[in-house]
């Protein structure tokens, strides 16, 4: 095989062309014996959702502009959001109060995350770096602020993987990396997607050693680490995939795309599983989470609702309207209790 | 509609020659964003078209103006849109003849939000009327004589926009066609062309903008005034509220919603060159280097897809067991589904529920009970963690749990203090002379030997999984199977069966003792 130096020849280059054919078309055989039933028909047995009560119960006013990205606190009532008027704002949701609002050097803050002690933030977005800033009720949070990572492009998503000291980034580079916090080093980067990556998400698993990834190349990888490397990937969305997230069992992942649908892949089965989807809902999709029995599957859209997906049989349960523009952001509280979804009408909601 | 655009051109190199102009035009949009979020289709045209074109694009990376979220959905909206407007299973339009004038091609909120709800295959009415609202606020029909792009269910009259006023037609109308078109309306003397409020200000505020070429916009106006002078009365009525639903939809009233806007990390993205030109091969016969790189990526390609051609896989039907299996085993868990032992603090406004979580003592049945459903579960709860501890200490087994904890310790480290901690939980569980060895297998011993010689925070990470399986097919079921367990189970506070495990289907008395 390394016999050529010269560079390939046209006869190579055809040759591993219909090989990968070939190849592709062998996969897809492999994977319809996998198809023996469908998700819904053996769902059939469960009882029908027939009933669902969630309402709004805090609506969280204060920013001046589109929030683009927000985070639960680890102690299940704090939120941190970001905003595209260039404001970071730590909220006790429960309270609705304002504890910090931090001015960001640049605008658009399109990603946010709390670290799990609860006791740092970080964000970035088009100034393409991440920065943390400890948490202290004492002091202008903005003294103590560190740039820990810099991207070649915007950094879209970001998520400290259980610890304070490491925090992990996607971005429009089209890489994810991993980043030392206390140096600023760089330890891993994850090379493989060939556009944006928009969304990442930590596997639940006890090592969590794996994460995933979604991008604007319509594909869903997962990745190892520890080596960088991708270890799985998933396609068959039709536009760019905005989010990500693991099933609480983390044998699953949970997609949302601009090609307005939402899917399930299995990874022990290497495949789509499922398609959340209805003739009536055109726009996309941005930001997908689960309820901590993996049943109710919650999608914020750009029609500025949020619809509630039964996963396993496969059928919407309800509508949630209250936002007044695209739902950009969305997530179930730690321990499960609310849904907090953030909007391009600048505010954030809390339901249950 | 011609001369507008040819003298928009001109305009346009005008409106380039100075920072304050365009500074000011961020003023009048309101809209800081769509300026700097502004597609450029004709960015990607040059990257593509002025070098040499690249005989082929992988589909992944091809990202014309044509795919872009945004026209995505304009495609699906109208799809619809020509649905509704068939002549004969369409929404009836019509020419409704009052007292002493025609309203020609209308048709009714109620008669459109009817055809949706048999026609497409929303839930209820909500639903049609948030579609409605939405198809409208992108400017695809509109009420014909309001500012503000929503549908009613009532009587009140729509009209169809013409496909040329169509989003999807890349319209980023400039600030001076407002500007004419504004002023246009002030000359013909209609009440149905008086300029709202807002737009009376708009329109001050771009004459103070475009002082200096005022003169050019006024012409033009006029020009256009006179065209539109010589049309049919009725068919006028028609375009002049669709070029005002066009402005409705570009230059909304305020407090409306902009539907043009485009998400930042979307439109950072069209406007790259084409992203990934490292990754688009170029397969000419000058660029050897490319060639190389193509086949590397071919052979990669056939590799990953090996890969998973060896995988083994489940099938469907084991996926769905698992997944209602875990169903079942968490749904007690569910605050979705199953009130908590306190109620939810955020419909109650009380937080009982955090309070008492944070106390060692009263701890739930419902809580010991999930310890059981695997060893992460006992371990990520404080109290179930060291109760698993005393167990393990009874036992005179703990040795296991604390590598395991200090690996994962490790792990989370700064990376100034990985090397230390490395050669510490070395010296303490593995070495010859390890103060508190563990049992593992030779061939953890012997991976984790070789990862010494070269150690980071993963070096433990192969014995630690070892270790794990051990304990979890070990002592941790032993310690589920122990009195202690059971006696911590029993004695825990029974406060589920008060509650009660709710079916499902029986919301409506959960909503009831809640509310």
């Amino acid at each position: 095989m390394t016999s050529e130096v010269s560079g390939p020849s046209v006869d190579t280059v055809e040759s591993l062309m219909k090989e990968a054919e070939t190849l592709k078309i062998k996969l897809e055989e492999e994977r319809q014996k996998l198809n023996d039933v469908t998700l819904a028909s053996v769902a059939e047995r469960l009882e029908i959702i027939n009933y669902m009560n969630i309402k709004p119960r805090r609506t969280l006013k204060g920013h001046q502009a589109k929030v683009l990205c927000s985070d639960w606190s680890p102690d299940k009532r704090h939120i941190v959001s970001s905003s595209q008027d260039g404001k970071m704002i730590i909220w006790d949701a429960y309270t609705t109060n304002k504890e910090h609002a931090v001015t960001m050097p640049t605008t658009w803050v399109m990603a946010c995350a709390y670290a799990p002690s609860g006791n740092l933030v970080a964000c970035g977005g088009l100034d393409n770096k991440v920065t943390v800033y400890p948490l202290s009720l004492d002091e202008d949070v903005t003294l103590r602020k560190k740039t820990v990572g810099t991207h070649t492009s915007y950094m879209s998503c970001c998520i400290f993987p259980n610890s304070d000291q490491q925090i992990l980034t996607g971005s429009g580079d089209s890489t994810c990396a991993l980043w030392d916090v206390e140096s600023g080093q760089l330890l891993q980067s994850f090379h493989g997607h060939s556009a944006d990556v928009m969304t990442i998400d930590l596997a639940p698993s006890e090592t969590g050693n794996t994460f995933v990834s979604g991008s604007c190349d319509k594909l869903v990888l997962i990745w190892d680490m520890r080596s960088g490397h991708c270890v799985q990937s998933f396609e068959g969305h039709e536009s760019d995939v905005n989010s990500v997230k693991f099933h609480p069992s983390g044998d699953a992942v949970a997609t949302g795309s601009d090609d307005s649908t939402c899917r399930l892949f299995d990874l022990r089965a290497d495949k789509e599983v499922a398609t959340y989807s209805k003739e009536s809902i055109i726009f996309g999709v941005n930001s997908v989470d689960f309820s901590v029995s993996g049943r109710l599957l919650f999608s914020g859209y750009n029609d500025y609702t949020v619809n509630v997906w039964d996963t396993l049989k496969c059928v919407r349960v309800c509508l949630l309207y209250g936002h007044e523009n695209r739902v950009s952001c969305l997530q179930v509280s730690p321990d499960g209790t609310a849904l907090s979804t953030g909007s391009w009408d600048s505010t954030l909601r809390v339901w249950a | 509609m011609v001369v507008l655009r040819c003298m928009e051109r001109c305009t346009k190199q005008q409106d380039q020659g100075g920072l304050h102009a365009s500074r000011s035009t961020d003023m009048v949009t309101m809209n800081s964003d769509k300026v700097s979020a502004k597609r450029k289709p004709e960015i990607i045209g040059c990257a593509g078209g002025s070098k040499d074109d690249p005989p082929f694009l992988p589909l992944s990376t091809s990202n014309s103006s044509e795919e872009s979220p945004n026209h995505l959905l304009y495609k699906k909206m109208e799809k619809i849109v020509e649905k509704m407007q068939d002549e004969t299973i369409g929404v009836p339009v019509r020419t409704v003849k009052s007292f002493m004038t025609k309203i020609p091609s209308v048709f009714t909120g109620s008669d459109l939000i009817m055809w949706m709800i048999k026609n497409l295959d929303v839930e209820d009415q909500a639903e049609a009327l948030h579609l409605a609202h939405l198809m409208a606020a992108h400017g695809y029909f509109f009420p014909i004589d309001d500012h503000m792009l929503t549908v009613k269910n009532d009587g009140t009259f729509y009209r169809f926009q013409t496909p040329y006023f169509w989003p999807s037609n890349c319209w980023e109308p400039e600030n001076t066609d407002y500007a004419v078109y504004l002023c246009k309306r002030t000359m013909q003397n209609k009440t149905r062309l008086e300029l709202a409020d807002y737009e009376a200000e708009n329109l001050a505020r771009l004459q103070k903008m475009f002082s200096r070429k005022w003169e050019f916009i006024f012409m033009q106006a006029e020009a256009q005034s006179k065209v539109d002078k010589k049309r049919d009365k009725l068919e006028r009525k028609v375009l002049d509220s669709q070029e005002r639903a066009f402005w409705d939809v570009h230059r909304p009233m305020p407090g409306c919603v902009n539907t043009t806007e485009i998400d930042i990390k979307k439109a950072c993205q069209i406007n790259k060159p084409i992203h990934g030109v490292k990754l688009v091969p170029k397969l000419s016969p000058s660029s050897t280097e490319l060639g190389i790189k193509l086949v590397e990526n071919l052979k990669k390609q056939v590799g990953l897809m090996r890969i998973r051609l060896d995988r083994r896989n489940i099938k469907v039907s084991k996926v769905a067991e698992a997944c209602i299996a875990y169903f079942e085993q968490y749904l007690e868990y569910d605050s979705f589904f199953v009130a908590p032992e306190f109620a939810n603090p955020w419909i109650s406004d009380n937080p009982e529920l955090w309070e008492q979580e944070k106390l060692a003592k009263d701890i739930s049945a419902r809580r010991v009970k999930r310890w059981a459903f695997g060893l992460q579960e006992l371990l990520q709860d404080p109290i179930g963690r060291e109760h698993f501890i005393k167990f393990l200490d009874k036992e005179f087994s703990g040795e296991n749990l604390k590598f395991w904890e200090a690996v994962q310790k490790l792990k989370a480290l700064p990376q100034s203090a990985v090397q230390d901690k490395v050669q510490e939980i070395w010296a303490e569980f593995m070495a010859s002379d390890a103060s508190c060895p563990i049992n593992v297998d030779s061939r953890s011993c012997e991976v984790t030997k070789k990862n010494m010689e070269n150690p980071d925070r993963w070096t433990f990470d192969y014995a630690a999984a070892h270790v794990y399986q051990l304990m979890k097919s070990d002592s941790y079921s032993r310690y589920l199977r122990s009195e202690m367990y059971k006696e911590f189970l029993n004695g825990s506070k029974k406060k589920t069966s008060v509650k009660g495990i709710r079916s499902i289907v029986s919301f409506s008395a959960r909503k009831e003792t809640i509310t």
